[in-house]
């Protein structure tokens, strides 16, 4: 018996096996490496061209509302510093040769190198944007359970009017309400920065820190958290209503047993990756927020470079983010083939 | 046939049984809701004078039976502001929309139609468009075309092209391979002929409600450029910029500039999703089972 | 002893269309259905026939938006939603079709157990490997995940799940499409042996040939209503001990009889004809067929619902 149930068609004789060669590694690393490039580039071509094809003066973007008064001389010596007059060409070599060696060029509104800025920007808005993803998975995943497992009910009813309704909520909207009820109606945390008023901010504690980050924080995890639930709902719902959940039922199981060891882990595989692939709105969500707040992120600074016409910082920040969404993606992919034992972890093509 | 198979796009009885009658009761809120948008827009073109006009002796009021909405720091009118505000989101997302749209339709068309090369090129245009987080891509255009109402247009409908070509182009692709289509082939029609003929009456219902539920992330993707001070002149009633200038205020107690046009703009916002919904349960019913 | 009589069942759902207009199915209307201890009844039909929803019916797992009517009986008792509930798995038990009944994220070993548990069984763990032994599957199946089961380890893991909780009553639901004859004729001889310890069961099959072999008697059901329920002997020959003109069709479509298929196809449930289901295809169809769905009665070793029988 044993040795025919071995011979069948469509039966491995082990788990597949989860050491994977190291050129299996080599090989997955490196095509998404290839393909994580090959966006910079695209990104890259679109910002140079969106650049060039701009009818706004650089020099007066730079300036800003100043810029009618200045003379021919100074306009000169603008252009010249930042090498604005030179061929286009000219200009795009030298910028995406400088790209190659990590140089993003410099900042006109921090006066300090691109790579600098958002280096030290980006550390400061990580513990917001990290707290939101954390938070708005967590309580979007455990919601959407929920209102699945209680179906049709007055709760899951709730859930999903709630869900909907911030769904169509502007995030900025969603900080001044925070904002106006919390900061200024009860005082329970300040309106703005990231450390208190006239402190040095590095000498502020981790205390006056988080006080500083909980309303910029709860905007943005209030707002991820829609998306999240709304999935998970519909996923878990349709889990309850395969095969699986049927033959489970027809053993007897009901209620949060049934959830706890069919639904979960099922509802969870697709979640993971939508929860991943959140990053992209979590980025744009953290300018808006960061801006409500005053809060001195790479978000803010996003904005600042725009209105003052920092290209440089502009163009920067674009490809960084790129990066950012583009790994967070990845990751989500790897998760994703983690959690579902029916893919091989470092199989060639990304899954879906 | 399988009990699941069959209790696919069913509704329980008990759902049945509070709705009298599903399909009335969306064409009701289809037109209800329509009459409701359109009423704001008139209402914004028709206020835009009282809008824009100052009251010095009636600044920042709270809102009243005279002013509902209160008044802003000039002694305007916050109810006549957010509608007129409303008015210009409302149209600016509309236009939006429509490009949006149809460059999702021209390219996603042109993707099926016109073999693997056009198809791979696309593909790659799509994840391009889509490596960039919204605002950021959205901040690039408009700051790129220098602000103001083509600017917010053009770079919102930049920003949505994206996820309906993808969507159109898998349906494009499904009805490429169908049978019929095949036959067209053999019988000797030409690409665009198949594209005319085939593709686009099938892809009109899914790139009308594709459209629709465009429409709300465009509204407040224009209202998230206005706040943050790119588009629309300073002085326009776009609801970003109301809000935005509200912030000032806030420290002073003025709750209901920020909060009232706020969410007057969820409202519409909310009021477009559910017609959108509506309209997609209407054309396609396998989408009405939760 | 009569374990299971299922009484004049009938299923409707609501289901919506195009622009959201409502539209009522009636899948299965006039299903009869008794079993005994000990007994193997075998179920046959086309698909379509309402076969599955007859299991789904009995276990209590029909879905939110179906209508039931008619009675079932289990033990003499009315079985009601909640008994149907309270016995799931303990006394009556499901084998579905095939593996994708299994959750595929979760070992199969831990599948079994939890299955166990859920019976009450004071140690899971031993009940599963015991359960895995008694049907010749390797200790290491445990450990596997169900899109690594062969065909028929995943038939005998189906199986150990679903007897687990030692069942009177087993509904095996479709058990043998799409798989080796040998792991078909080890299924079917499995269900036998149940049988022959006592064990209630009810084979659904659109396989005739299999079911006769096998089973003490045959339901042989017709666009979701019971045709005619007859000893497994009675097809035999040219099938003449059959009373109901679809079951002597059926007989005689077989390949390894007249291979004489029969035209045309079930009516649909949303429209299905006033009088007699079979009427459209019958070659015995009088006036009278059309005015009236026939009630059972019984003619010679069969219940029938044929005024021609």
């Amino acid at each position: 018996m044993a040795v025919e149930l071995l011979s069948e068609p469509g039966a491995s004789s082990a788990p597949p096996t989860d050491n994977p060669s190291r050129r299996g590694i080599v090989n997955f690393v490196g095509r998404r490496l290839v393909h994580l490039i090959g966006l910079l580039v695209g990104v890259a071509l679109l910002g140079f061209v969106l650049m060039e094809l701009s009818p706004v003066d650089p020099i007066d973007a730079y300036v800003g509302g100043d810029a009618v008064r200045l003379g021919e001389e100074q306009r000169a010596l603008i252009a010249e510093r930042w090498g604005l007059d030179d061929p286009t060409p000219e200009r795009l070599a030298r910028w995406a040769g400088n790209l190659i060696t990590g140089d993003m060029g410099t900042s006109t509104v921090f006066n300090a190198p691109v790579t600098h800025v958002i280096g030290e920007r980006f550390v400061a808005s990580l513990a917001l944007l990290a707290t939101a993803w954390l938070l708005s998975g967590v309580l979007g995943f455990v919601l959407g359970l929920v209102a699945a497992a209680t179906r049709g009910s007055l709760l899951d009813r709730s859930i999903r009017w709630f869900a909907y309704t911030l769904a169509s909520a502007p995030t900025f909207w969603v900080g001044l309400l925070l904002l106006t009820l919390v900061a200024v109606q009860l005082g329970w945390a300040p309106t703005s920065g990231a450390t208190p008023v006239g402190l040095d901010p590095a000498a502020a504690t981790l205390g006056q820190r988080l006080h500083h980050l909980f309303l910029p924080a709860l905007t943005l995890s209030v707002v991820g958290i829609a998306p999240i639930t709304l999935h998970t709902r519909a996923r878990a719902v349709e889990v309850l209503g395969s095969d699986v959940v049927l033959f489970a039922r027809a053993q007897g199981d009901s209620g949060w047993s049934l959830i706890r060891h069919r639904v979960v882990r099922n509802a969870a595989v697709p979640a993971l990756m939508l929860q991943f692939a959140s990053i992209s709105e979590l980025l744009g969500g953290s300018v808006l927020a960061e801006q409500v707040f005053n809060y001195p992120g790479l978000g803010q600074a996003t904005v600042r470079a725009g209105i003052q016409g920092d290209v440089p910082l502009l163009l920067g920040i674009a490809l960084f983010a790129t990066v950012l969404v583009y790994v967070g993606n990845q990751m989500g992919d790897i998760a994703q083939r983690l959690v579902d034992p029916r893919v091989p972890v470092f199989d060639g093509g990304a899954r879906q | 046939m399988s009990a699941r198979a069959l209790s696919g796009p069913g509704l329980s009885i008990r759902e049945a049984g509070w709705l009298p009658d599903r399909r009335r009761q969306a064409i009701w809120t289809v037109a209800a809701l329509a009459l409701v948008l359109a009423a704001v827009v008139v209402a914004g073109t028709l206020l835009a004078d009282v809008a824009a006009k100052p009251d010095l002796m009636a600044r920042r009021q709270p809102p009243s039976l005279a002013h509902p909405f209160g008044t802003d720091w000039l002694g305007r009118d916050l109810l006549a502001r957010t509608l007129v505000g409303l008015r210009l989101s409302l149209m600016v997302g509309t236009l939006a929309a429509a490009v949006s749209a149809s460059i999702a339709l021209v390219l996603s068309g042109v993707a099926a139609a016109l073999g693997r090369w056009m198809d791979t090129a696309v593909s790659w245009l799509v994840d391009l468009f889509l490596a960039i987080p919204h605002l950021i891509l959205l901040i690039l255009v408009a700051f790129a075309l220098g602000g103001g109402i083509s600017g917010v247009v053009v770079a919102v409908a930049l920003t949505h092209w994206p996820t309906l070509t993808r969507l159109l182009r898998g349906e494009a692709r499904r009805v490429m391979q169908s049978d019929y289509v095949r036959l067209s082939h053999h019988l000797g029609k030409p690409g665009w002929w198949v594209a005319r003929h085939h593709l686009v009456r099938h892809l009109v219902p899914q790139f009308t409600v594709g459209l629709i539920l465009l429409f709300p992330h465009a509204i407040l993707h224009e209202a998230a450029l206005s706040f943050l001070g790119f588009g629309l002149p300073p002085d326009s009633p776009a609801i970003g910029i109301i809000l935005s200038d509200s912030m000032r205020e806030l420290s002073s107690g003025a709750w209901w500039l920020a909060l009232l046009p706020g969410f007057a703009l969820l409202a519409v916002v909310k009021s477009v999703d559910v017609l959108g919904e509506q309209l997609r349960a209407l054309t396609d019913p396998r989408s009405v089972h939760e | 002893m009569t374990l299971l009589s299922v009484e004049d069942l009938s299923i409707s759902f609501v289901q919506y269309e195009r622009g959201l207009r409502r539209v009522r199915l009636d899948v299965v209307t006039g299903l009869d259905l008794q079993v005994a201890t000990g007994e193997l009844v075998a179920v046959v039909g086309a698909s379509g026939s309402g076969k599955s929803l007859l299991a789904h019916a009995v276990l209590g797992l029909l879905p939110s938006n179906a209508v039931e009517g008619g009675k079932i009986l289990y033990d003499g008792a009315v079985l009601d939603h909640d008994r149907r509930g309270e016995l799931r798995g303990r006394e009556i038990a499901l084998i579905p079709q095939s593996v994708t009944f299994l959750d595929p994220v979760a070992r199969v070993g831990k599948q079994t157990a939890h299955a166990a548990r859920l019976v009450g069984h004071p140690k899971p763990e031993q009940a599963m490997i015991e359960a895995f032994r008694r049907r010749q599957l390797p200790d290491r199946v445990a450990r596997l995940y169900p899109h690594q089961l062969s065909g028929g380890m995943a038939r005998r893991v189906l199986a150990a799940i679903a007897t687990i909780g030692r069942p009177r009553l087993v509904i095996a639901d479709e058990p043998t499409p799409g798989l080796h004859e040998e792991v078909v004729a080890e299924t079917l001889a499995d269900l036998r042996r149940m049988a022959d310890e006592g064990t209630a069961v009810v084979l659904i099959t659109h396989d005739l040939e299999a079911a006769v072999d096998v089973a003490d008697r045959v339901a042989v059901f017709y666009a979701g209503t019971t045709a005619e329920q007859v000893d497994a002997a009675a097809f035999s020959g040219d099938g003449r001990r059959l009373r109901h003109p679809y079951s002597q069709a059926l007989w005689r479509a077989l390949p390894a009889n007249d291979f004489d298929p029969l035209a045309g196809s079930q009516p649909s449930p949303d429209d299905l004809p006033t009088g007699c289901l079979f009427v459209d295809r019958c070659p015995l169809a009088i006036d009278e067929c059309h005015a009236a769905r026939p009630d059972p009665r019984r003619v010679g070793d069969s219940l029938v619902r044929c005024i021609r029988a």
